[in-house]
């Protein structure tokens, strides 16, 4: 499904990731772990089409065609997701007319005409019921005044609705208890199956024990360094990241 | 014969067309002595840098259109709230069309200022409020020398109007062009409250030019809410003129949402001159093209425990230029006052301008006064944010302007109204609003 052969990217001439090779096929579930700083945002940012990171040089497939020359939108439409580290408040935008945009313009890409109202009242209220979020919610501002949990249960209702093909969770647990991280867990994991794949990126290996990776890398310093089964994210917890730093040098 | 030289000349016809009698002939006389002394505001008066009068003074206005072309609700029928019952005060050409109005005398007066000036049952009213507020300036004169007609609304005490108030001005372009001089007058006694809609429509493309005066008074507990609707033809100038005194707990709010027009100016003043007051004046302007949208605001803290909220918002396009020039006075005895003010805007096209400048004078030490002002561009965080969920960048940023406007509407206590401003925003800006759940 995904296909990153040997990514180089950066910002303002800073090189910051020096040659990604990484393959994802469809039904599996990729970690990426890393140190602070070791380029883990940046990627899934570069996958996502943040216009503010440069490529220079390497490919991103999706599905054996190239995305890099693709808008944010544009992938969006072929099915890539990014939950946000941070998501971004927006003041005067419900959740459920931003969510209802966002369906409407990635049909009308696809050519369909706009979900009817009540089949999108049906999915808003199955997928919210997933994500154990309170109807009143979904009439707040997008991501204004919610806590860190709410943030991150509101960006997994998203892929929820959206439904796309590769998910990249950007450090989805960070700021979660362990109340938030189950519910959050549960949702991106009954929302797996044969036909779509999800990209972790975390820092901790906690999320792992909800949500159960095919193969986990890690990256250090712009390069995965290392891949291995789900046992890797254990030793890393273990052990830091720092044997893995000394093993390179 | 320049404007000044035309109206100044037409006032001895005009008035003795009136009654010699009315309660107001001689302040009509002594306002436009002050006129003619004072003329048009220029660039070099300091409340009139940023904004000149001289486009839409170069006209040859009508100065008394006759009015007489009726106008059938069907085809005037969207200027107004049609979906909420309301009493209504409409004037075609400055002239009071019974036909489209709904005015009332049960318990509280919603009627012509022609027959407030005129009959003596209300001269008692007018003598206390008329032209009590509205300082010695120029334009305020201007309108004092022709005032005949407007909008008269006297809600007395523990009185509560029992539906909004909508005050309609149309101006038909019969005429080459057209300057109408409106002049109303709200008085809420005590614990009386009223809400009232104020637009100003025209039909036709032809200039039309409106000096507008309103006073307005909110007696002990009583509460005013005002909305200005400025989406006018791209001919149509507005000068508005609009005056608050305010005695103990009273809330008087007023919404201005600059639409449209060629060159709007908005000169919106609050007197606090009782305690546990809150004033509160918001804005939202959304202009291209030419044109021009000037909000100059002034909140007059000069008791103690009162407070202000300001909150406008602006998004330019094209060559539009916008102006906020917002007072805040708070004097020495005014302690514990909490007074806000904030003015936020955005630039969408390099040629737009907007020119903001607050000013605190604050004489007393015990107070909280803050004020923001931001002019920008779009979030480009949030806009990738949106993108990333396949909304085109061109909706996106549709749906941000419509989102940072949107936020100034929470505070609109009318629901039918609050729902077609949002569509005409919406509209406005291109953005396809769904349903609320």
């Amino acid at each position: 499904m995904l296909k990153v052969n040997n990514l180089r990217a950066g910002i303002e001439e800073k090189e910051i990731l020096k040659g990604i090779n990484l393959e994802i096929k469809a039904g599996e579930v990729h970690a990426i772990m890393g140190p602070n700083g070791s380029g883990k945002s940046t990627l899934s940012s570069v996958i996502a089409g943040k216009e503010e990171y440069e490529v220079l040089g390497g490919d991103i497939e999706l599905n054996g065609e190239s995305i890099l020359e693709m808008d944010p939108e544009e992938r969006a439409h072929e099915g890539v997701f990014l939950s946000f580290q941070y998501p971004v408040e927006i003041p005067g935008v419900t959740v459920t007319n931003f969510i209802k945009t966002a369906i409407n313009e990635s049909r009308k890409a696809r050519g369909l005409e706009d979900m009817p109202a009540s089949d999108m009242l049906k999915m808003i209220r199955e997928k919210s019921e997933l994500l154990e979020i309170d109807r009143k919610f979904l009439s707040r501002s997008l991501n204004q005044g919610f806590s860190g949990g709410e943030k991150k249960r509101n960006e997994i209702f998203q892929m929820a609705m959206l439904e796309p093909k590769l998910s990249i969770l950007d450090e989805t647990d960070s700021g979660l208890d362990i109340d938030a991280l189950r519910i959050v867990a549960n949702g991106v994991n009954k929302l797996r199956s044969e036909d779509n794949a999800v990209l972790l990126i975390t820092h901790y290996q906690r999320l792992l024990e909800y949500i159960v990776p095919d193969v986990v890398h890690v990256l250090v310093d712009g390069k995965i360094v290392k891949t291995g089964g789900k046992e890797l994210a254990i030793e890393l917890e273990d052990k830091g990241y720092d044997w893995i730093k000394a093993e390179l040098a | 014969m320049s404007l000044k030289d035309k109206l100044v000349s037409s006032h001895i016809v005009f008035q003795e067309s009136l009654d010699p009698d009315s309660p107001i002939y001689d302040v009509r006389n002594e306002a436009i002595k002050h006129f003619e002394e004072a003329g048009f505001p220029t660039k070099k008066d300091e409340a009139w840098k940023y904004t000149s009068l001289n486009k839409v003074t170069k006209s040859d206005y009508s100065l008394f259109p006759t009015g007489e072309a009726g106008l059938d609700y069907k085809d005037v029928k969207r200027y107004f709230l049609h979906s909420l019952d309301t009493y209504k005060i409409v004037f075609i050409d400055g002239v009071f069309s019974s036909h489209l109005s709904e005015t009332t005398h049960a318990g509280i007066d919603v009627c012509t200022m022609r027959s407030a000036l005129t009959q003596t049952k209300y001269k008692a009213v007018i003598d206390v409020y008329f032209n009590k507020i509205a300082p010695k300036e120029s334009l305020i004169s201007l309108n004092t020398a022709f005032a005949k007609e407007g909008a008269y609304i006297n809600i007395p005490r523990n009185q509560v109007a029992d539906k909004p108030i909508e005050i309609i001005y149309f101006s038909t372009g019969n005429e080459a062009a057209t300057m109408i001089q409106p002049r109303n007058l709200v008085v809420a006694g005590e614990n009386a409250e009223v809400q009232i809609i104020e637009r100003h429509q025209s039909l036709t493309q032809n200039p039309v030019l409106t000096n507008s005066v309103t006073e307005i008074f909110a007696d002990k507990r009583a509460n005013v809410d005002y909305y200005k609707i400025q989406n006018d033809n791209q001919e149509a100038s507005l000068i508005d003129n609009t005056y608050v005194d305010q005695y103990d707990d009273t809330i008087v709010s007023v919404h201005t949402f600059s639409l449209g027009g060629k060159l709007t100016r908005n000169n919106l003043n609050f007197y606090q001159k009782g305690e546990h007051i809150d004033s509160i004046l918001k804005g939202v302007t959304i202009i291209g093209d030419k044109q021009h949208v000037d909000h100059n605001t002034l909140v007059h803290h000069a008791q103690p425990n009162c407070e202000s909220h300001q909150d406008y918002k602006g998004i330019y396009d094209d060559s539009s230029t916008g102006v906020f020039n917002g007072k805040v006075y708070v004097d020495k005895i005014a302690q514990k006052t909490n007074a806000y003010q904030s003015n936020n805007n955005i630039l969408i096209d390099d040629k737009a301008t907007i020119n903001s400048k607050p000013q605190l004078e604050i004489f007393a030490d015990d107070v909280r006064c803050s004020h923001g002002c931001t002019i920008g561009q779009l979030d480009e965080s949030a806009l990738f944010y949106l993108q990333s969920r396949g909304i085109p960048k061109k909706e996106a940023r549709a749906l941000l302007m419509y989102a940072f406007a949107n936020t100034v509407l929470e505070s609109v206590k009318i629901p039918q109204l609050k729902e077609r401003i949002t569509k005409q925003i919406a509209k406005k800006l291109g953005v396809n609003v769904g349903f609320a759940l």
